[in-house]
């Protein structure tokens, strides 16, 4: 054990880690996905041999124009939802990257919450404050007496490209900034001093350096936009489509599951182009650099032009991103009554009265209906929070084996890993590309037999939210590990390390962070998670989502207040819960 | 670009479900339980404890076990259950499987291996193709003689009526009051100029209460008539969004948008005091004696009724168990539980309704009519020509 190894040493064995993140993405990915798309295609006409089925079925489909349309319709609203969540979030990333100021981890958090919210309740925020009678649009109607409402976000395209700005910046300012956190400012003084400027510094240092997590980021928000679905069906309105809704609509309304399965393959190839031209860019931007402890890399803002610039770039994340959730958590606390008069167009008569009331949280806490189904605030955040916590489990434990093989470089592994490596690295990110319909269906028809009967069982969801998580995962931790120097591991094997204590020592300490960065990921995307809880839910086991939407599809006043009180109970959850990640880190960079 | 692409994603899956398919002669008795080493509860049962037994012998290891499938808006009143759970000696399990159109799909594809013994919630608008598929078994209970003709669409019994809802035009009654207009009355009403841009609707390809109101109006104007129809109202600026919560709760005036007048349900006004934002002390019974804010447009021709029917499915093991379950749901008790649970009706005749009710529901007395063949036959190609002429 104590003798000094050569990397060429425990050649064999680095392919094991593999095992595991391939018989689960195989068990609970690839074998419902391979079942519900054949079993799909079998209804079509029948016969003929597969492969040449499967290409009519192509060219039909991208033969209807309406198909067409959808296509291009998702491609474009993905490359504009992400270049516009890059302008938005990378201003934001620096800000929380390079500078130390109070109130930072309660920042970052609050910018979180966005991610975890369910569609439904995000749009009646967004319409609180920029719908025909919102807060805007009353303002801009009584200081420029006009009619009507200057200001259309219904069924808009605006309405959808800010949506999934609000939802995705997050993405952006976690792997970015985190990454930007631990880069070494030495490199770019350096620069300086060698007499380039603040821009060139930027844009021939510093930016190199952080492509590879900029490459990153921009790969998981342009997947979760390309594969949008709640937010184009609430808010973009039924003259919109994306493939996912699509699928959705061919599946569920019009039963048509040789369509659905096309379009899923077609959705899946997008997602996996754009996943191989990732790994090949990535390749070529990598390169190990020496992080460094956060106390070297932070300054504090010092001077006014400074201070005025982050509180301007603060309050505008803060106007974005919390605002609408604001005005959620003000509904929840409002009671409104329209008896004597009306709330329409105008409000020349403000009859409406509105006041203070804790009446929806405590009207939660009582099963007034004696309902089988009731669950308390604590018992559906206990369950949350159970799955969440099974889902950051489970998704590092698969995560880490595969990024810890993913970043070594091709030189230092066996040949069959490396082989391994380049095929799964692309693959691992399918499950975001697949459509949620389809592999809830998948799930139906394949984990059918004992022992692996799991279509009723609860541990089906956090299986569900792990495949989601560990995309993120693996590209929050892949980043951070590639930048480990080789020589730091030769060093520590030369003197004697085991493969163990390299990892347990020199590894794990210097990814620490990206560990907290991917656990959030994993219990944020756990905790908000709706689509696959919803398909597959045991009414014993309601989340917090759930218990909304279960309220907020039901008429009455008290009903919908109820909704609003159980997302403001989700937000501060997962703000806690984001905190409480926060301080969990293991150690520092540089901190052994 | 998709030729290279393809073979590695579909293919993985592709081989790893072929091998699934070769495992699919499975002894075909073996019951969904997930422990096959020890007898299945089911089976034990079977030997031990006949059902006919009476029902104090309620040895609880022998208790039987009912599995439900239904839809995610499905509820129902603790104790009801209970009851029916300890004079069968049975543990019912319920599976929800996400909307009423998912949870169909998901009991189609599992029909070779059913996931439950009871399917409840597929609605007139799904039916036939709950039909077409074959998934449930007859089952002629003698609670049926209880029901009115007018809900059993299936004449072989597969399917059960248990419930109904009307799908009608509400609007806020306050907007009318204050801008001194009059209601609308009927669907015709809609295409006034005085109604311009008042109306908000569902899609009816995303929306089951959207997909109900297109039938009103192909009900009312007639397979030639309802595009015209529909281009008219979109000549005077109706709103389609996906959602009812979306139309409800955020366009509906209401809710705090432009719209006054929204498809929703005939029931909606009575749950607009029920679930008012001041809840009585009491329950329900002691509803505030205030009017309700909006009102249901019942009059004929312009709502369109939901029916939701139960049948057993095909391959159960515990096909006396589901009888019973069938019976149950068909029952007074349940029918009664059913109103303040899932804001629909009972289709049982001898169910009494709560007070409330009596009060502010109004039910209409002919709503539009469209003939279960008829919806089979065409819905898709239905939903398809109101896309192409509404939203394209």
């Amino acid at each position: 054990m104590k003798v000094a190894r050569s990397p060429q040493r425990f050649l064999k064995v680095d392919s094991l880690v593999w095992l595991a993140p391939l018989v689960f993405l195989g068990l609970f990915y690839f074998f419902p996905l391979g079942s519900i798309l054949g079993a799909s295609f079998e209804r079509a006409s029948g016969g003929g041999r597969l492969l040449p089925q499967l290409w009519a079925a192509f060219q039909e489909a991208l033969a209807s124009p309406a198909e067409r349309g959808v296509l291009w319709f998702t491609v474009w609203q993905a490359t504009l939802s992400t270049a516009l969540t890059l302008v938005v979030g990378l201003p934001g990333a620096y800000l929380l990257a390079r500078y130390e100021f109070r109130g930072k981890s309660l920042l970052q958090a609050l910018l979180g919450i966005p991610f975890v919210m369910p569609t439904l309740v995000v749009a009646a925020g967004f319409s609180a404050l920029l719908g025909a009678n919102g807060w805007v649009n009353s303002a801009w109607m009584s200081a420029f007496h006009l009619s009507q409402p200057p200001l259309h976000f219904t069924n808009t395209l605006f309405a959808i490209l800010l949506a999934h700005v609000f939802y995705n910046t997050t993405i952006v300012l976690r792997m970015v900034g985190d990454f930007w956190a631990h880069l070494d400012p030495r490199l770019g003084q350096a620069a300086q001093v060698l007499g380039a400027n603040r821009w060139r510094t930027l844009r021939f240092v510093t930016l190199p350096l952080l492509m590879p997590s900029i490459l990153a980021a921009t790969l998981l928000v342009f997947i979760f936009d390309f594969t949008s679905f709640g937010v184009i069906l609430v808010l973009g309105g039924p003259r919109y489509a994306t493939l996912e809704v699509e699928i959705y609509n061919q599946t569920i309304s019009l039963f048509n599951l040789p369509l659905a399965a096309t379009l899923a393959i077609i959705q899946l190839a997008c997602t996996l182009t754009m996943t191989v031209v990732y790994t090949r860019l990535i390749a070529r931007v990598s390169r190990p650099v020496s992080l460094r402890p956060r106390r070297y890399t932070q300054r504090r803002l010092t001077t006014w032009r400074s201070r005025i610039l982050a509180s301007a770039l603060v309050i505008f994340l803060l106007v974005l991103m919390v605002s609408p959730l604001l005005a959620l958590a003000a509904r929840s606390v409002t009671r409104i009554e329209t008896e004597r008069g009306q709330s329409g167009r105008g409000a020349e008569q403000p009859s409406v009265t509105r006041g203070f009331t804790l009446e929806y949280y405590r009207e939660l806490t009582i099963n007034r209906r004696g309902s089988l189904f009731y669950a308390s605030p604590a018992t559906a955040i206990a369950i949350s929070l159970g799955y969440a916590t099974a889902t950051v489990v489970l998704a590092l434990l698969l995560g880490l084996p595969a990024a810890w093989s993913l970043a070594r470089e091709p030189g230092q592994t066996s040949q069959f890993t490396g082989l391994l490596n380049r095929l799964l690295d692309p693959l691992l990110m399918l499950p975001l590309g697949t459509s949620a319909v389809t592999l809830g269906l998948g799930f139906i028809i394949a984990l059918d037999r004992p022992p692996l009967d799991l279509r009723a069982s609860p541990l089906l969801i956090p299986i569900a939210h792990t495949l989601v998580a560990f995309p993120f995962v693996v590209r929050s931790l892949t980043p951070s590990l590639r930048t480990i120097r080789p020589r730091l591991r030769q060093a520590a094997a030369v003197m004697g390390a085991s493969p163990g204590q390299v990892i347990r020592h020199i590894d794990l300490p210097l990814v620490s962070r990206a560990l907290a960065v991917a656990a959030m990921f994993a219990f944020t995307i756990s905790l908000g998670e709706f689509g696959a809880t919803a398909m597959i839910a045991r009414p014993e086991y309601p989340t917090i989502p759930l218990a909304i939407f279960r309220l907020i599809s039901q008429p009455g006043a008290l009903n919908y207040g109820q909704a609003m009180a159980m997302s403001t109970i989700l937000m501060l959850v997962s703000a806690a819960g984001m905190l409480a990640i926060e301080q969990f880190r293991i150690a520092d960079v540089g901190e052994f | 670009m998709f030729k290279r692409v393809f073979p590695i994603a579909a293919l993985f899956g592709l081989v790893l479900s072929a091998c699934a398919t070769t495992a699919q002669p499975a002894p075909p008795t073996l019951p969904t339980s997930r422990n096959v080493w020890v007898q299945t509860p089911s089976q034990a049962a079977e030997i031990a404890a006949p059902p006919q037994l009476s029902p104090t012998a309620s040895a609880q290891p022998t208790a039987r076990t009912l599995k439900v499938m239904t839809h995610d808006t499905f509820a129902v009143s603790e104790e009801v259950v209970t009851a029916f759970e300890k004079e069968n000696n049975v543990k019912v399990d319920f599976l929800k499987l996400g909307d009423a159109g998912t949870a169909l799909n998901k009991a189609i594809l599992s029909k070779s291996n059913p996931l439950a013994d009871v399917f409840y919630g597929v609605d007139n608008t799904f039916l036939s193709r709950a039909l077409t598929e074959g998934i449930f078994e007859p089952y002629t209970s003698p609670l049926l003689s209880q029901i009115p003709d007018q809900f059993k669409l299936d004449p072989q019994n597969q399917a059960l009526p248990v419930d109904y809802g009307d799908v009608c035009l509400n609007y806020d009654k306050n907007y009318f009051k204050d801008k001194s207009i009059a209601p609308p009355q009927n669907l015709e009403d809609l295409l006034k100029p005085d109604y311009k841009s008042l109306l908000v609707v569902e899609n009816p390809a995303t929306s089951s209460t959207g997909l109900a109101f297109l039938l009103a109006t192909i009900g009312q104007f007639g397979e030639n008539g309802y595009l015209d129809y529909w281009k008219r109202l979109v000549g005077n600026d109706v709103l389609v969004v996906n959602d009812w919560t979306q139309a409800y709760y955020t366009e509906f005036t209401r809710g705090g948008g432009t719209r006054p007048v929204v498809v929703s349900y005939g029931s909606s006004p009575a749950f607009e005091v029920v679930d008012a934002s001041k809840p009585a002390s009491e329950p329900e019974i002691a509803a505030p004696p205030q009017l309700s804010p909006t009102a249901a447009v019942v009059n004929d021709g312009s709502c369109f009724r939901q029916i939701e029917f139960v049948g057993i499915l095909k391959g159960t093991l515990n096909r006396d168990l589901a009888e019973k379950w069938v019976d149950f749901m068909l029952g007074t008790t349940f029918q009664e539980d059913m109103p303040l649970q899932m804001y629909v009706f009972p289709v049982n005749q001898q169910a009494k309704l709560n007070d409330v009710f009596s009060k502010f529901l109004v039910v209409p007395q002919k709503p539009a009519y469209v003939s279960p063949a008829d919806i089979a036959a065409n819905r898709e190609k239905w939903i398809q020509a109101w896309t192409q002429a509404v939203l394209r």
